[in-house]
């Protein structure tokens, strides 16, 4: 039998390489697939979890987070192509105007 | 529910109706609803008089306003004999004067607002009279205040009337800060505020003393004071007598209702209805005579010589509260409200007579360019008569019995003061009796000394003006013979009813004096009006020359009078301009510029210079956002795992 | 020791993965290697007996937010993404900033203990049906969380037609 905690320290894993490369790619649109890594990271130690003490609540947690994922997806992917259409560069590092 | 409760939300619901709608429904109907408010007032306190009469009271809370801690303060009605007299009082004068100023304010531009005023006054001085704590007291004496504040100033466009206004409401601020510091100490030492348990304690506290800056300060008598200290500013009693002769810039029937009827006798009725604290202090008794019989004194001296219409009957104003004052001090507190009651009717009368002559003269106010009214006025002319002889104590009318009262009780009362106060109440009855006849002489008989025109604009006023002053002159013809004396009424087989009536709420100390001596006061009292009232006619009708003569020969009195004693000027110069001067040279010039600017300014320059460092932070970078992000992350994280360890 | 060979070669696919897609530059790349991820994890769903996640994972996940992210690369113009740096100049930093984070969530992970136990055992489920267990607990304790989920879906399709829609120009 697998233990608990060899899923929890993938999920880590995983989640620190959304991390790093939330924090570091220049692309806006791999930074969105960063912050999906994120989320599918927290997903696997819900379904871990919900496996492992016999209750459904961890997934019916990923069923929402899914489909805020799903929510998520269309309104960050609209953002970006309203930014391109403006800024003609998917590079964050070239945008400095989010600022007061 | 009772319907007492009635009384007075009437006319708090008439102030909201004529405030909200009266600019744009109402209008020239304005006074409709505040009529028929005042007047459902009247008839339920004449019901609630014949209750009382029935020996029924009522000591009811209705809404808890304030409750914290120990302190305790409601909406609450208390009615006995004492407030039922008041309650009859306030609405018989509020409704008549109502009705009156139908006429009086006719085509006035803001007349809604007017009677919005008034039916506010009108709630507030019922909520004085009918409250059951002193919380609900001070409510009802700060909005009578307010309320006198506002129609003093009602034609606020004249500078003069908005001073008078402010001068009104600033004297009085003097009187009701001792007043609000009573209170306090009524509630240090009781431990409530609600007058039953107060006046049921009282006695336990007769001797107790506090240490007040060193000194050993009898409690009572304290508390006594500083509850006198309000009296003295709503009653312009001497010092702070000065603000109520300014108040007639105020409209005229206002002066009548608030200046002379109502609002002013509400520093008598705090006195009579805390009797139960006063009584336990001879010093504070001593004190309030004194003062009311100086007040008294000091104004009808004023009385003699002013040319103002209005301001002859404001002095005659303070000098009778004076004499209510008087009574209370030597103790006879229902010979004080019997003249409180007395005094309403013919002291509205007189203002509203004033008011009549004002409409036919078009506002002139100076006594020596009228004359010769009489033919052209005769319902003026004759009601103003009879309220002056009832003021001026003619045997049969209002003013007599009331006068009569006091001055028997002051003669024949317990108080030391008692005699020295009775020779001054006499004094008094006899100047008040010179310049109330000099005023009638003046203003009705003789020839006309104004100008051609306002001659031929002379008119007797219309209906809703002459028919409440009728009204009126009953009263102040008829309402004295409910304290008809022992002396005349144990032969006619009348008793005093308003003392027999007024004894479960006030007591009623029995003269210690024979037949004798109550005949000698009578007729002295009586004697002293009659040669008043001989005098004035023998120098303005027989000798009209003797009077500026005599000013001239003793022009250095004759000045000191004319200028009241120079009061306002002596005011002016040690405490109005030293204020000024530390407002405009220290306020402003150090405080305000030094510091207050200082930090007002210093405040958001020092926000705006740390803002200035802060906004470095906000680069517009995603990148850097995701960092300091990841960083808090962290922070969090950190300080979790550092609980579980 | 089967069940342990399993895992570890589902690890190893994820984590290799992810960093395949985090580290490619091609953007299009990223998305083909996210969705062999995907489908790695939906798999490891499966393993860990969850039919109906592993379901949405493929239908959800790779059949419609990764399509999106497909179109969404095509429509730009990336032929200059190609010749430029993949990272900021500062990556250390980033990757300081995982590293600690990774630490952190290794140490908690360390000291966690499991000392709960549901109803939802493998057996029930296996009775029941996942997806009918699943079901019954959406639409019963979790219905009023179910109702706002739709909310969010529809505000989020108005968002995204308003937001990338072009301007008229008046």
């Amino acid at each position: 039998m697998v233990p608990l905690n060899w899923y929890l320290m993938l999920s880590a894993a995983v989640f620190s390489i959304g991390v790093f490369g939330f924090l570091t790619r220049r692309n806006i649109i791999i930074m969105f697939m960063s912050v999906e890594l994120m989320l599918n990271a927290v997903n696997i130690s819900l379904v871990a979890f919900s496996h492992y003490l016999q209750d459904l609540r961890g997934q019916v947690l990923v069923f929402f987070i899914v489909t805020v994922a799903a929510a998520e997806a269309a309104i960050g992917l609209a953002i970006i192509i309203a930014l391109f259409r403006n800024k003609a560069t998917a590079h964050v590092d070239d945008m400095n105007e989010m600022k007061g | 529910m009772n319907y007492y409760l009635l009384i007075p939300f009437l006319p708090l619901a008439a102030f909201l109706i004529n405030i909200l709608f009266g600019k744009s429904l109402l209008k020239e109907n304005a006074h409709w609803v505040a009529i028929l408010a005042v007047a459902g007032s009247w008839v339920i306190s004449v019901a609630t008089l014949i209750d009382v009469m029935g020996g029924k009271t009522l000591n009811q809370d209705l809404y808890t306003w304030v409750s914290s801690g120990g302190f305790k303060a409601s909406v609450g009605f208390l009615i006995d004999p004492l407030t039922a007299v008041m309650l009859i009082v306030v609405t018989t004068c509020s409704t008549l004067i109502h009705i009156y100023s139908t006429g009086y304010m006719h085509g006035d531009n803001g007349y809604y607002r007017f009677f919005s005023y008034l039916s506010l006054f009108t709630f507030c001085m019922l909520m004085l009279v009918m409250a059951n704590n002193f919380m609900q007291l001070y409510f009802g004496w700060e909005g009578v205040g307010l309320c006198s504040y506002f129609l003093i100033g009602y034609y606020f466009n004249k500078k003069s009337a908005s001073d008078a206004g402010k001068k009104a409401f600033i004297v009085n601020r003097f009187g009701d800060f001792g007043f609000g510091i009573g209170i306090f100490v009524i509630f240090l030492t009781f431990g409530t505020i609600y007058y039953e348990p107060v006046f049921s304690q009282a006695g336990a506290f007769a001797t107790k003393t506090v240490n007040f800056l060193g000194y050993d300060v009898h409690l009572m008598t304290l508390i006594a004071l500083l509850l006198f200290c309000g009296s003295i500013g709503k009653s312009a009693q001497m010092p702070l007598h000065v603000w109520l002769p300014d108040a007639m810039e105020g409209p005229t029937p206002v002066s009548a209702l608030i200046h002379a009827a109502t609002m002013v006798t509400a520093g008598v009725f705090l006195v009579a209805r805390c009797s139960p604290i006063f009584s336990l202090s001879e010093t504070a008794l001593m004190v309030v005579a004194l003062t009311g019989a100086i007040t008294s004194l000091f104004a009808a001296t004023i009385g003699l010589v002013q040319n103002d219409l209005k301001r002859i009957i404001a002095y005659s104003t303070v000098s009778q509260l004076g004499y209510m004052f008087l009574a209370c001090g030597v103790g006879a507190y229902t010979a004080g409200i019997f003249h409180l009651y007395t005094h309403a009717f013919f002291k509205a009368l007189l203002f509203l007579c004033a008011g009549s002559v004002m409409h036919a003269m078009s506002g002139e106010l100076d006594i020596q360019k009228m004359g010769g009214l009489k033919k052209h006025m005769p319902i003026t002319y004759w009601t103003m008569l009879i309220a002056s002889l009832s003021i001026a104590g003619v045997p049969g009318l209002a003013g007599f019995f009331s006068k009569d009262e006091i001055l028997w009780m002051a003669y024949s009362g317990p108080s030391p003061v008692g005699k020295l106060v009775w020779l001054s109440g006499t004094l008094v009855a006899f100047l008040t009796a010179f310049y109330s006849f000099r005023l009638i002489f003046l203003t009705f008989h003789g020839k006309f000394r104004g100008t051609h025109e306002q001659e031929h604009h002379l008119h007797e006023s219309p209906k809703s003006m002459t028919i409440p002053l009728m009204l009126l002159c009953v009263g102040a013809v008829a309402s004295g013979w409910v304290g008809i004396p022992a002396l005349i009424g144990e032969n006619l087989g009348i008793h005093n009813y308003i003392a027999e009536f007024m004894k479960p709420v006030l007591g009623h100390p029995e003269g210690h004096g024979t037949h004798g001596e109550e005949m000698m006061v009578m007729l002295v009292s009586v004697a002293v009006g009659f040669a008043g009232i001989g005098l004035a006619y023998f120098m303005y009708m027989m000798r009209p020359d003797l009077p500026g003569k005599l000013a001239t020969q003793f022009s250095g009195a004759y000045k000191v009078l004319f200028n009241k004693y120079y009061v306002d000027e002596l005011y002016s110069a040690i405490i109005v301009r030293p204020t000024i001067w530390i407002a405009r040279n220290i306020l402003i010039g150090v405080t305000d510029a030094r510091i207050i600017e200082a930090i007002v300014n210093g405040v958001p320059s020092a926000i705006g210079g740390f803002s200035r460092q802060l906004r470095k932070v906000q680069t517009g970078f995603l990148h850097h956002y995701a960092l300091i992000m990841a960083a808090g992350v962290l922070i969090v994280m950190g300080l979790m795992l550092m609980r579980s360890w | 020791m089967l069940p342990k060979l399993f895992f570890g070669y589902f690890a190893f696919a994820i984590i290799v993965l992810s960093l395949l897609v985090i580290t490619r530059r091609n953007p299009v790349h990223s998305v083909m290697w996210m969705l062999l991820l995907f489908f790695q994890i939906a798999s490891m769903y499966l393993f860990l007996n969850a039919e109906f996640i592993a379901a949405i994972q493929v239908i959800v996940y790779a059949g419609a937010i990764l399509v999106l992210f497909l179109f969404v690369v095509l429509l730009l113009n990336l032929r200059e993404e190609l010749l430029t740096n993949r990272f900021i100049s500062a990556w250390p930093v980033g990757l300081v900033f995982a590293g600690a984070i990774f630490a952190g969530a290794v140490s908690a992970v360390a000291a966690f203990v499991p000392n709960f136990s549901g109803q939802y055992t493998v057996d029930v489920i296996n009775r029941e049906t996942h997806t009918k267990a699943l079901g019954q607990a959406l639409y019963t304790d979790f219905l009023f969380p179910f109702e706002i989920a739709s909310l969010i879906l529809l505000i989020a399709i108005i968002g995204a037609i308003v937001l990338a829609k072009k301007r008229m120009r008046s």
